[in-house]
């Protein structure tokens, strides 16, 4: 096997030049067999476990990438939906924001960025416990700093649970009004079609289907891709599509090698590789300026959804050839406060609320990282994820909804949350928009399968 | 960095390739930067005071610019790779290089299919 010194060089630059990085590896863990109908007996169990798991990930996290000289820039943790746990536990608010509590302390003592799996399967009913785990979702998520939740409003198989949706867009505002900046509501998604197995938070969760442990990768690299579709400014598009596939390609073999390593190292079974194009706040790594060298001239101008449709498309395959464990989200994410060329296009006014909906209907994961203004009420909360929501039920794919009631402040305003979570331009929607419609609740039945036009 | 079209067809050889891949654990170490006298030499000392046996030497010299390849085996090495590291960001720093170093795996897995 030779590597000539090309390839060698091709490589290294990814790294240095345009931040190509392990964007994250989870730790699934699976927690059903902690349970009990005493709290601190559970979480006791849980705290061990995740502790323990929680610095071996670390360690060998830590060695793979001193061996391969790719950052693993987070280490996270994703836990068995906790609504489960919750289920034999007195029906207590307080037990829900306990086992929130045990699941950050946890975290901290072993260094984990995030841990996900505050949430709940509830795309068709609630069970009491999911009832309390929503309940506590705004004292949970604003008295922690690690943890992060989501629900499952919605399934192709099921349709839209419209009772929970209604029930949510009270508890976001409720979570914005209790955390500074609304910063709580940065850590939790909802979403339709969840996969089990994502890497990436705030969804993340280790999935019913899951074995005892897993452990998933989030590859990223935004800036690579844009840097080879940069330097082919000239060819046609079904050239540029296979120009990104072999970047996609090499980077998804990079992130199955390491995820692959550090599985073995820890001796469980190693899940999914997720391909997502997960931009930064770094520049240079944003998936709008990928969309913007390919000529649009401005995300959110006509000419963009078919750019992000491409793009998309060339990055499954790409991955798909790559690895045979590719799973999660593997798309391309938008979100807007985390990526410096989404922030762009807002304040320039190229990109509004209604053209991002359109934009996820060709990509994962959805309305993402995007503030509202404080006073949007609980109704139009609900309104926008219903929307959202809908598009996955129907397109049988993944959809979610990540917003922030930025309190106080009006279209127009930004909001600053710091670090990975960036700064989100708030959006102009409109105040009230269909409280009778929400508040029919009921279920959006699942879609008829044939005749898909 | 860029790469010149120069470097098409240069490539690393290992004394026995398939061996070497087999039971060394083969790193690559890339330099780039200015050319000056004894890059050559002092990564030369670094990897023997560490026991790393330097396997082949891919180096060009592009209009000033020193572009060096490097394979090297550290199964016998007496430090681990963060050691190692270290080591080569302080001789990178004294330079004013770039260096890295690799397991040379995950250019396979990269680009070999």
């Amino acid at each position: 096997m030779r590597i000539s010194v090309e390839e060698v060089f091709e490589t290294v630059r990814m790294t240095l030049d345009h931040h190509f990085d392990i964007r994250t590896v989870t730790l699934g863990i699976n927690l059903k067999d902690c349970m009990d109908r005493r709290v601190d007996k559970l979480a006791g169990r849980m705290r061990k476990r995740i502790v323990e798991k929680g610095k071996l990930l670390n360690k060998f996290a830590d060695f793979v990438e001193q061996k391969y000289g790719i950052p693993i820039t987070n280490r996270r943790i994703a836990v068995t939906p906790v609504a489960l746990l919750l289920e034999p536990l007195p029906r207590k608010i307080s037990a829900a924001v306990k086992i929130a509590k045990t699941l950050d302390s946890a975290a901290k003592e072993a260094d984990i960025d995030f841990i996900g799996g505050f949430g709940a399967m509830v795309q068709k009913g609630m069970t009491a416990a999911d009832e309390i785990l929503i309940e506590s979702i705004p004292q949970a998520l604003s008295g922690t700093q690690r943890v992060c939740g989501f629900l499952n409003l919605a399934s192709t198989a099921a349709g839209v649970n419209m009772n929970a949706v209604a029930k949510f867009g009270h508890t976001l505002k409720k979570l914005a009004a209790r955390s500074k900046n609304g910063i709580g509501c940065t850590k939790i998604a909802v979403f339709a079609n969840v996969p089990e197995d994502n890497p990436f938070m705030a969804g993340a969760h280790h999935g019913i289907g899951e074995p005892d442990f897993s452990l998933n990768i989030g590859i990223s690299g935004p800036g690579v891709v844009r840097d080879v579709v940069s330097q082919n400014p000239d060819c046609d598009l079904t050239k540029l599509s296979e120009v990104i596939k072999r970047t996609v390609f090499k980077i998804t073999r990079a992130g199955e090698l390491i995820g692959r390593e550090i599985a073995e190292l820890m001796k469980i079974d190693f899940g999914i590789v997720d391909i997502s194009l997960a931009s930064t706040t770094s520049a240079g790594d944003s998936v709008a300026d990928i969309i913007e060298a390919m000529g649009v001239r401005r995300m959110g101008l006509p000419g963009s959804t078919a750019a992000l449709a491409l793009l998309m498309d060339a990055v499954k395959k790409g991955g798909a050839m790559a690895s045979g464990n590719v799973g999660g989200l593997s798309g391309t994410f938008i979100p807007i406060s985390e990526d410096a060329g989404m922030i762009r296009a807002v304040r320039d006014g190229t990109l509004n609320l209604e053209k991002l909906e359109a934009l996820t209907s060709v990509c994962s994961v959805g309305l993402d990282m995007f503030a509202v203004p404080g006073n949007t009420d609980a109704e139009t909360l609900s309104a926008i994820i219903a929307d959202e929501l809908s598009i996955g039920v129907i397109n049988n794919k993944t959809t979610g909804v990540r917003v922030i009631p930025a309190i106080g402040r009006k279209a127009g305003g930004i909001v600053h949350f710091g670090g990975l979570l960036g700064s989100a331009p708030v959006m102009k929607v409109a105040k009230t928009a269909s409280p009778e419609f929400i508040n029919r609740k009921g279920r959006i039945p699942s879609p008829v399968q044939a005749l898909r036009n | 960095m860029a790469v010149s079209k120069k470097h098409t067809g240069v490539r690393l050889r290992y004394a026995s390739p398939r061996q070497a891949a087999e039971a060394a654990q083969i790193c690559i170490v890339t330099v780039t930067g200015a050319d000056r006298v004894g890059i050559i030499a002092k990564l030369a000392i670094i990897m023997s005071g560490a026991n790393i046996n330097i396997v082949d030497v891919n180096q060009k010299v592009m209009e000033n610019y020193f572009v060096m390849a490097m394979a090297v085996d550290i199964t016998k090495a007496s430090a681990d790779m963060a050691k190692i590291r270290k080591l080569l960001d302080k001789a990178a720093a004294e330079m004013s290089l770039n260096i890295t170093i690799q397991n040379e795996n995950i250019f396979k897995a990269m680009h070999r299919i």
